[in-house]
């Protein structure tokens, strides 16, 4: 009789650890297709606007705060090297906050007639993260630049 | 609501590249905020496109996402070869658009 029970709290402690298991394994699985969501979510955006162009390091400068108290407004400046002329010049540039719910945060387009491929705005960042420039040059190359920017407030709604 | 800024300087030299800053008042609502009492989302309207010409010729244009902040600022550069008028246009996801002019003298 002893024994009897002893065995059905074993099969119970095994049916309750099994099922923990289970449930951890659950939960492992659906962050881990979340974060990927989250990491492709940008790189799918990117691919949207300049195609399969591998984009080279360089050219692309971002001036940023390095700690942004208030992610509600978050200055930012972002210039790409170009002498400007009509036969060389930045035609587009996109810029993505990596880990906003919406990465794509602006495009600006360019013309010869700007003189200078600068431009400064004002972002929202969510959270602390990469916040990167993509230039396209009127010959189809593909530049980038990357600044990571700490955010104390995120300033993306909730 | 939404009431367009522009700075542009009054006189240049040619072919000088001038700094131009735009400021519109606007919420740019990006549709993720959720209405504190109903607890629903506030619907998406943001200012999406702007546009700068000089003397009719596209100059820059920018289209902006939900990640740009309220008020949006926008600061940009332009060639100026001779005097002319500068014309402003931001256009609202819903359609409706606002714009500005501004005259530069070249010497």
């Amino acid at each position: 009789m002893a024994e009897k029970i002893q065995i059905e709290i074993v099969n119970r402690r095994d049916f309750v650890l099994g099922a923990s298991a289970v449930a951890a394994l659950a939960t492992l699985t659906t962050l881990g297709s979340g974060e990927a969501l989250a990491k492709s979510n940008w790189a799918d955006e990117m691919k949207a606007l300049i195609g399969d162009a591998k984009p080279a390091t360089g050219k692309v400068s971002l001036e940023l705060p390095e700690i942004a108290e208030n992610g509600n407004t978050v200055p930012f400046t972002v210039s790409a090297d170009s002498p400007m002329t009509a036969a060389d010049h930045v035609k587009e540039m996109h810029v993505f906050a990596t880990g906003n719910p919406v990465a794509h945060v602006v495009s600006l387009f360019f013309t010869p007639e700007s003189g200078k491929a600068t431009a400064t705005s004002r972002m929202r960042l969510g959270k602390t993260q990469d916040v990167v420039a993509v230039a396209v040059m009127s010959n189809g190359k593909v530049y980038m630049g990357k600044r990571q920017v700490k955010v104390t407030i995120g300033g993306c709604g909730g | 609501m939404a009431k367009p800024r522009v700075k542009v300087p009054k006189t240049a030299k040619a072919g000088d590249i001038i700094l131009i800053k735009t400021l519109i008042s606007h919420k740019m609502e990006n549709g993720l905020r959720k209405d504190k009492k109903t607890g629903k989302p506030i619907p998406r309207k943001i200012i999406s496109d702007f546009s700068a010409k000089f003397n009719g010729k596209e100059v820059f244009k920018a289209k902006l996402h939900g990640g740009i902040s309220a008020n949006p600022y926008l600061a940009f550069n332009a060639k100026v070869p001779a005097s002319g008028e500068f014309e402003f246009t931001w256009t609202e996801d819903t359609g409706k658009t606002w714009s500005a002019k501004k005259s530069i003298t070249v010497s």
